[in-house]
């Protein structure tokens, strides 16, 4: 039975894009036969940070509009071929996303893929409540910081009243990803604990994405870190992360600063 | 950060976290409201249309919160022939 996911937060800047690529990339590696969909019309990374933004050929708007055929929009990924891409436009009006369309198109991706991740604009309009609305289960991705923690909250009521399965009476699966995780300010106290956070959203941890030069480097040269970098602290979180949507029993690590103890008394001092 | 404020154990986590902690109780009781009205609106209107015409925008229903209760207003205005017949039953006022 194929899955739709959302990746989604609420806020911007959070890591939503980074994580989808990350996430459909390591399940992909899994073998899993994934798409990742950019709905953030008008504004689309998606494809940057996957490396195939001079691919782009037919956008999702083109194939609700009937002006290509969905199979034409899609993009293969050269470095995994179970792993493919469906961009969102970039010039478009956005009323061109109508949930009929849409909803034709998640149809036909369930029909083609195991793995269908929706990555969610930000905010909580119209563009995040398409990109939620068809989905099984929802990765909420928050930093450990109140206006994204509150933001998380604000998304996990729309997931529980706006998405199909909520209205239809069932219950939509949500996991929390902490991501930007800096374990030096969170040692210090600078920074919300996992636990606090776990403690005010109650959803299930899925991982910890530490804050990471890894992400930078992978999203510098157009490749999920999954598979530019796989034996980074991210990469492991994000591998993890996928393991636990497959349902395995994985156990969730938190990332501890690596610095020695002169290092850290050094950081604290100049900090 | 302040050296002095780490060595007197003031760090800013755990004011992020109170803070927090009051501000989505506040706004979890406020949507949840907004969702109980839509409820409570479509079931009040249901079962008066069962017995009297009336216009739905003539029914105006309102949560809400001070201090230390809640009140549930719901505000009907009749046809003029039905106020008559619901007055001399004695029913007048909800
Ligand atoms: N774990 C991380 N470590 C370092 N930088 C990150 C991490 N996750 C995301 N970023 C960076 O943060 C920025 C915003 O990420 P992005 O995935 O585009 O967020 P969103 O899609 O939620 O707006 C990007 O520059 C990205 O490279
Ligand atoms: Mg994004």
């Amino acid at each position: 039975m194929s899955k739709v996911l959302v990746v989604t937060s609420g806020k911007g800047g959070v890591g939503k894009t980074t994580s989808t690529a990350a996430l459909g990339a390591a399940l992909a590696q899994a073998g899993e036969n994934v798409v990742v969909v950019d709905f953030d019309v008008g504004l689309r990374n998606l494809d940057l940070v996957m490396g195939a933004e001079r691919r782009v050929v037919f956008d999702m708007i083109n194939v609700i509009q009937g002006d290509a055929k969905l199979a034409q929009a899609l993009i293969r990924d050269k470095r995994i071929d179970n792993l493919s891409l469906l961009p969102a436009s970039q010039t478009r009006d956005k009323d061109a996303l109508t949930p009929e369309g849409v909803a034709k198109i998640v149809d036909q991706l369930r029909e083609k893929f195991d793995w269908v991740i929706c990555d969610s604009p930000a905010g909580i309009e119209t563009g995040a409540i398409m990109a939620m609305r068809h989905a099984d289960m929802a990765v909420v991705v928050t930093n450990p910081e109140v206006s994204s923690v509150r933001d998380s909250d604000r998304i996990i009521g729309m997931l529980d009243s706006k998405t199909l399965k909520a209205e239809n009476g069932g219950r939509i699966d949500k996991h929390l990803l902490l991501t930007r995780y800096d374990p030096g300010r969170a040692a210090r106290g600078e920074m919300l604990k996992v636990e606090d956070v776990l403690d005010i959203l109650s959803i299930p941890l899925l991982g910890i994405v530490p804050e990471s030069v890894d992400v930078l480097n992978a999203s510098n040269v157009g490749s999920p870190v999954t598979l530019n970098s796989p034996s980074s602290g991210a990469a492991k979180a994000y591998f993890d992360a996928a393991r636990r949507l497959r349902g395995e029993d994985v156990e969730v690590i938190v990332p501890i600063e690596r610095k020695g103890l002169m290092g850290r008394l050094f950081g604290r001092r100049v900090a | 950060m302040n050296l002095l404020a780490w060595f007197r154990g003031e760090r800013s986590a755990p004011v992020a976290r109170e803070r927090l902690q009051v501000l989505l109780a506040h706004e979890r009781m406020a949507s949840g409201h907004s969702e109980l009205l839509n409820v409570l609106r479509e079931e009040i209107l249901a079962v008066i249309a069962k017995h009297i015409k009336v216009d739905r925008e003539k029914v105006n229903i309102k949560l809400e919160r001070g201090g230390d209760v809640a009140t549930l207003e719901i505000d009907v205005e009749m046809p003029d022939a039905l106020a008559v017949t619901a007055g001399r039953r004695g029913k007048a006022a909800a």
